[in-house]
């Protein structure tokens, strides 16, 4: 009883029978639709060469356009969206888009294998946002990767499409577009089978728990931003896949007096906003985080199921004392986030279950929180170490702190013995040259392709000294990032 | 329109030296553009799959293929010992095997291939075959190598004056040494070839390549037939850097011997992983150095030792290793000068070409001595590097024997220390590093001087093909490929401008060795020179004929035709259209086409001395940079880049400024963010761009400056009077590293020097500065450590 994929391949509908769920987007593009636009760089979500866009409505009917990487996106996720690819830019009559049109003027192709990419984040952005700054351009583009041009035409390109109009035929088709994939999607979960696979993409949280219960082996897909590449790099064959992408009411955020409530299946572009506003540092942490594309696809509780110890949404999720909502069958449970790492890659789900909420208390007054991601390059790039320090400071004494590391463990982890040594102390060079030396006590880091185990020690290190100067004397700059602009 | 402004260098001329955009900019907005991978697939293509070793070192001692054989959708399955001729695709000297025969010797060395209906059922079959090794001991560094003296080819030597004497006799003398490392090409289109069997056993080859004749030749080795039985075609490449130089040959001959046998069509596509674990990458340097020099900084004598990680096979290293030699001088004068160059087998990929050549780290090898001494002396880098400046008339002759006729460096300091108010900066960010706080900065300026010419005198050759249709529309055809650097709209440009007609008028077509043979890669930065230079020959000599036809058709003096907008004119009387005229040439049977060739004049060298003219001139250009460091995680900012370049008279300036602007982020990030890393067995760890950071567009510096010098012009002929750019500006990047490397001083003594390796990674940076913070407090606790020593 295998439905076929429906969805809007640009302007044209196409339904797609018996897919294998393990075929990407990008394989799907160029090798059925004979659409080889968009090309493979690296078939890991890491260069942005396979950048498409996927339109949906939102509550309000209104298209929503959001760049992704066709290349660890399985094909079943495009049902009921509107998939658009380089090819489907042109106005009839030829006309380039404004992104096109832009990155001509500005010289922004050389070799022109980055560049439908590009031109997909562009038009993306150009749907999205009106004439965004320099840095949030650059925030925009930081998942596509150009060797040739050194991106300076690139970002020209994107300042100079506003200049050429703000129209085109997708905006101008916007209506028709809603109701023709409201007519595609239909309801109920969608099953496709292909290969002898299944995939599975129910509506509802009680689907979602049924299927899961009757199917405790399948495979969890989210945004499949770590999931893609289990089957891209690893080559492994996902039998099974559950998806929760189309589970609305896992995709909502609710702003309570207390707690920020977030849904399991919402995604890292949804939550960064709220996280963002009430606390700006994990904001700032966030917008590290990846790249817009992965954001867009990739979810908070994917990243927490995934117990990766580089993953960089827990170490500050820990401090911040987060709670997960775990749902198995009819049954929920509720567990503080730190319980919920047991080993490497090993998590507190039993068979069956999943992440249904993930409940962050919302800031309050007396507390500070400090965020740092140290990686090779600033953006687009995994932690080599990741720090959060959560501290209540009253009378130059640390009434309480909770500090969450990415980086210096099997999982990312609270360092306990280090908080209890500045516990009741007062905040100074002292205390926290203890506190340094537990730290060293505390963890044993490894060394990998990423950094060091002495480079990670010293600058978890320097970063809760780091966090002293910044809660004590917060004049002096501390932060590359924030002062370039201001310095240069 | 583009978003900031491009001088023209040529008022009078229409195509050429305007800054029109690349032919493909549209084909690249709209996915039009075809790469090797998006060629419409034949209806029976086969896909091939490599299975790799994942040993760096080791007897094989059984091989079993037979399951792979067995699997579902598999037509073909070739080892070293199905192979029907040649098992070597080296370019120069033989030792790259297509196929490993009875001993593998890194980690990534092809041992098969499989050839089945889809990529998938090729992987699968290729994941079935047992393979016994009996490990052997590798080698895997370059200190490993120096120690056993292992080398791939024999050490050089390049010398001039008596360094020996200068150094003992020098008031200052200081020694040290540091490494470079490596970089991965990191092009965005990975290896790629389809080849398509033709009649009589020919094979077409469809490769991303910037060699084209090359995997011709190599290819018809491999299969065992004669180089006209295999043509190969590049219409473009997804970036090429030099990575697509040798490499490809490998890549089109696996895919083609399977095409043979199989007699269906083969694709052969590597995946992000496999590319950069099986192909060659920047050779990492070890370097050496004994400085002597006077009290104001000047050297008197500088011995190096400059030692390079080949891998398992000659590849180009030796040019390579030359080019280093010859760039070990970057822009400065060494009265007395050794340079010992070894070139060390290891076992690790064969390391290749990249952009530069082996010249970026000849340059950092001097820049890094230049930063010492200034340490050392106290001075301000800036002024030591000036300082030991190639003169104009005296203190001007490499240490090769070539005298720097064309200097134009004082010029490009005075313009870029006025427009990067270096002075005041240089004071600015001294007093912002006094306030001691935890972010530092840092500022360095450094100047490029880049040889043009293939070293390998022979190399510098090119045709081109020049049909004009009798309906004026031009089509043309060159050795040179295209791989965004933009030479097929420069060379094109060129050929419009001496017909005088429109650039739409010229037709560009795929490179193809059925049309222009045996040519040189794409590479050397000498694109446009030599392919330039051959299409304006061949269109010269048509037009030459046309004019003389214009002569005697019209009745009017050959010196006064000329063509320009279209048409074809008698000093200012127009006699008829461009089209019109190659029409009635052709009535009157008139040669239309013409095959047209070019060899740069002047070059030679001594084979053994290294001594002699290797270049035909020089591309200068220089760069200041500023960065922000902070001192407690070793982060750092680019703020601020100036950089003039010359390009002589640009062909076209707004590729050249895209050449430029490139580069230099290209340098930025091997200098900086990318680094290869390997296992202590020999497996590279980073093989993926989640691991393999190149820059992004944050990285960009926030205040990017860039100008191309409006009064360049070449001393040489060289075609137009341009210069090459390709490579060039990559080296501008070393202000980046040295203005790290200035920051990390800002926490040391004065008077003291800390080793910086590059890449200058954060954590490299932060551990630096760790080293200078111990030096302030070094006495005391070496006395610190005898007592506990007691
Ligand atoms: C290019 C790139 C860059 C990245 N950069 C970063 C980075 O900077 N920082 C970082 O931390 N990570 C990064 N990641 C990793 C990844 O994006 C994140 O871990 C992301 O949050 C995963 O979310 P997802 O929805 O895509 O998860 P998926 O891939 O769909 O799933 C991940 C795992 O979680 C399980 N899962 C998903 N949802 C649930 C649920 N509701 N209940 C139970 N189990 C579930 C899945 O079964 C799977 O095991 C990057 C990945 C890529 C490809
Ligand atoms: S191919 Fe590189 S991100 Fe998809
Ligand atoms: S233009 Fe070549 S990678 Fe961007």
């Amino acid at each position: 009883m295998s439905e076929p994929v429906r969805f809007l391949l640009g302007f044209e509908e196409r339904e797609v029978h018996d897919a294998d769920p393990n075929m990407t987007v990008l394989q799907w593009l160029r090798t059925r639709a004979h659409q080889p636009g968009t090309k493979e760089g690296c078939a890991e979500g890491d260069c942005g060469a396979c950048t498409v866009v996927l339109a949906e409505p939102d509550d309000d009917g209104r298209l929503r356009y959001r760049a992704v990487n066709a290349c660890i996106l399985f094909l079943p996720a495009v049902h009921g969206k509107q998939l658009i690819a380089v090819e489907h830019l042109r106005e009839d009559d030829g006309t380039l888009h404004p992104a096109q049109q832009a990155m001509v003027d500005c010289h922004g192709s050389q070799c022109g294998f980055c560049t439908p990419g590009f031109v997909m984040s562009l038009f993306a952005l150009f749907h999205n946002e009106d004439r965004p700054d320099r840095q949030r351009i650059q925030d925009v583009l930081a998942g596509n990767l150009c060797r040739c041009t050194g991106y300076r035409p690139i970002i020209d390109a994107a300042q100079r499409m506003y200049e050429l109009g703000r129209g085109d035929r997708f905006a101008s088709a916007e209506t028709d577009t809603a109701r023709r994939l409201d007519a595609l999607r239909g309801d109920g979960t969608l099953a496709v089978s292909g290969s002898g696979r299944a995939y599975y993409a129910p509506r509802t949280v009680d689907a979602l728990a049924d299927l899961l219960a009757d199917l405790p082996d399948a495979t969890i897909v989210a945004g499949g931003t770590d999931v893609g590449l289990w089957v891209t790099k690893q080559h492994r064959r996902l039998e099974t896949l559950v998806a929760t992408g189309e589970v609305a009411e896992m995709k909502t955020i609710v702003e309570g007096p207390e707690v920020i409530d977030i849904g399991g299946a919402a995604t890292h572009s949804d939550a960064m906003d709220v996280l963002g506003r009430h606390y700006p540092d994990f904001g700032e942490l966030l917008r590290r985080f990846a790249s817009v594309q992965i954001r867009n696809s990739g979810t908070l509780g994917g990243n927490i199921a995934n117990a990766s110890p580089i993953g960089d949404s827990m170490p500050v999720l820990i401090t911040l004392d987060t709670e997960l909502v775990l749902r198995r069958g009819r049954e929920q449970r509720t567990l503080p986030m730190d319980q919920f790492f047991l080993d490497y890659r090993r998590t507190a789900l039993q068979p069956g279950e999943f992440v249904e909420r993930i409940r962050v208390p919302v800031a309050s007054g007396d507390w500070q929180l400090r965020c740092y991601k140290l990686s090779k390059r600033f953006d687009q790039d995994i932690s080599a170490v990741c720090a959060a320090f959560n501290l209540r400071l009253a009378d130059g004494v640390v009434q309480d702190i909770r500090i969450g590391f990415g980086g210096m463990a099997a999982v990312p982890v609270r360092a306990r013995q280090t908080e209890e040594v500045l516990r009741g102390q007062p905040w100074s060079d002292d205390t926290v040259a203890a506190a340094e030396r537990a730290l060293e006590a505390e963890f044993s880091p490894l060394t990998d392709m990423r950094a060091s185990a002495g480079y990670r020690m010293l600058s978890a290190r320097n970063l809760l000294r780091k966090c002293y100067l910044e809660t004590t004397n917060s004049s002096a700059p501390t932060r590359v990032l924030e002062h370039e602009e201001a310095l240069v | 329109m583009s978003g900031r402004d491009l001088p023209s260098f040529d008022n009078d001329s229409r195509a050429v030296h305007q800054p029109l955009p690349h032919d493909s900019a549209h084909k690249h907005v709209t996915g039009e553009a075809v790469y090797t991978d998006d060629i419409p697939e034949p209806r029976n293509l086969l896909h091939a799959y490599v299975r790799l070793s994942d040993v760096a070192h080791a007897r094989i001692t059984r091989m079993d293929v037979s399951a792979s054989r067995r699997a579902p959708g598999v037509a073909a399955v070739m080892t070293a010992a199905d192979l029907p001729a040649s098992n070597d695709v080296g370019p120069v000297f033989a030792g790259d095997q297509v196929f490993a025969d009875d001993t593998i010797n890194y980690w990534g060395q092809a041992l098969f291939a499989v050839a089945a209906e889809s990529p998938d059922a090729a992987w699968e079959a290729a994941s079935l075959a047992e393979v016994d090794y009996q490990e052997l001991e590798p080698v895997l560094t370059i200190d490993q190598a120096l120690e056993t003296e292992s080398m791939v080819l024999a050490s050089r030597t390049l010398d001039r004056g008596d360094p020996d004497a200068a150094l003992t006799a020098a008031s200052h003398r200081l020694d040290g040494e540091f490494a470079i490392g490596g970089q991965d090409h990191f092009y965005l289109e990975g290896q790629v070839a389809m080849a398509v069997p033709q009649e009589d056993g020919d094979m077409l080859v469809y490769s991303s390549t910037q060699h084209p004749s090359e995997v011709q030749h190599l290819v018809a080795g491999v299969l065992g037939i004669a180089d006209h039985g295999v043509v190969v075609e590049t219409r473009r490449m997804g970036g090429g850097f030099g990575g697509k130089e040798t490499q490809p040959a490998h890549i089109a001959a696996v895919a083609a011997v399977l095409a043979q046998r199989t007699g269906r069509p083969v694709k052969l596509r590597l995946d992000r992983d496999d590319d950069m674990v099986m192909t060659g990458k920047r050779h990492d340097f070890k370097v050496r150095y004994d400085v002597g020099f006077d009290d104001d900084g000047r050297i008197q004598g500088v011995d190096f030792m400059l030692a390079s990680r080949c891998g398992i096979s000659a590849d180009l290293s030796g040019a390579v290793n030359d080019r280093a030699m010859y760039h070990a001088d970057n822009a400065y004068y060494l009265p007395n000068v050794r340079i010992v160059s070894h070139r060390c087998y290891t076992n690790t990929v064969s390391n290749t070409a990249f952009r530069g050549f082996g010249g970026p780290q000849g340059m950092m090898a001097i820049e890094y001595v230049m930063d010492e001494i200034a340490r050392h002396l106290g001075l301000d880098a800036h002024e030591v590097r000036r300082r030991n400046l190639y003169g104009t008339d005296d203190r001007n002759e490499t240490p090769y024997g070539q005298v720097v006729e064309d200097n134009i460096l004082p010029q490009l300091y005075d313009e870029l220390d006025a427009s990067s108010d270096y002075a005041a900066r240089r004071r600015a960010v001294d007093a912002f590093n006094r306030e001691g706080g935890t972010l530092r900065k840092g500022l360095a300026v450094t100047p490029v001087k880049f040889g043009i010419s293939f070293t390998t005198t022979h190399l510098n050759q090119a045709g081109a093909l020049v049909l004009v249709y009798t309906d004026g529309s031009i089509q043309l055809n060159h050795g040179g490929t295209e791989m965004g650097q933009g030479l097929y709209v420069k060379v094109a440009q060129i050929v419009a401008e001496e017909f005088g007609v429109d650039l739409e008028r010229v037709r560009i077509t795929a490179t193809t060795t059925g049309k222009v043979p045996n040519t040189s890669a794409t590479a050397a930065s000498s694109g446009s020179d030599l392919n330039g230079a051959a299409a304006q020959n061949a269109a010269r000599t048509i037009k030459a004929r046309l004019t003389r036809f214009v002569h005697e058709h019209w009745n009017v003096p050959e010196d006064s035709v000329h063509f320009r907008d279209g048409q074809v004119l008698a000093d200012d009387l127009t006699l008829c259209s461009f089209p019109e005229l190659c029409k009635q040439a052709h009535l009157a049977r008139i040669q239309l086409s013409e095959a047209g060739f070019y060899a740069t004049p002047k070059i030679h060298v001594d084979k053994d001395t290294l001594k002699g003219r290797p270049f035909y001139y020089f591309a200068y250009g220089i760069a200041c940079a500023e960065v922000l460091v902070d001192s407690l995680t070793g982060e750092y900012r680019v703020l601020r880049t100036d950089i003039l370049h010359d390009c002589g008279r640009s062909l076209n300036p707004a590729v050249d400024m895209g050449q430029v602007e490139g580069g230099f982020v290209q340098g930025m990030g091997w200098l900086t963010t990318e680094e290869l890393s390997w296992t202590d067995k020999g497996r590279l760890t980073t093989h993926a761009p989640s691991t393999y950071k190149i820059p992004a567009a944050s990285d960009m510096p926030v205040d990017f400056r860039v100008r191309l010098l409006e009064s360049g012009y070449n001393q040489e002929k060289a075609v137009r009077r341009s210069k090459a750019v390709g490579e060039p500006p990559l080296m501008l990047a070393m202000c980046v590293y040295h203005a790290l490397k200035d920051a990390v001083n800002s926490v040391a003594p004065p008077r003291t020097r800390v080793r910086l390796d590059a890449p200058a990674t954060p954590e490299r940076v932060l551990l630096a500065m760790e080293a200078a913070r111990r030096l302030h407090t070094g006495a005391a606790a070496a006395e610190a450590l005898e007592e506990v020593d007691e």
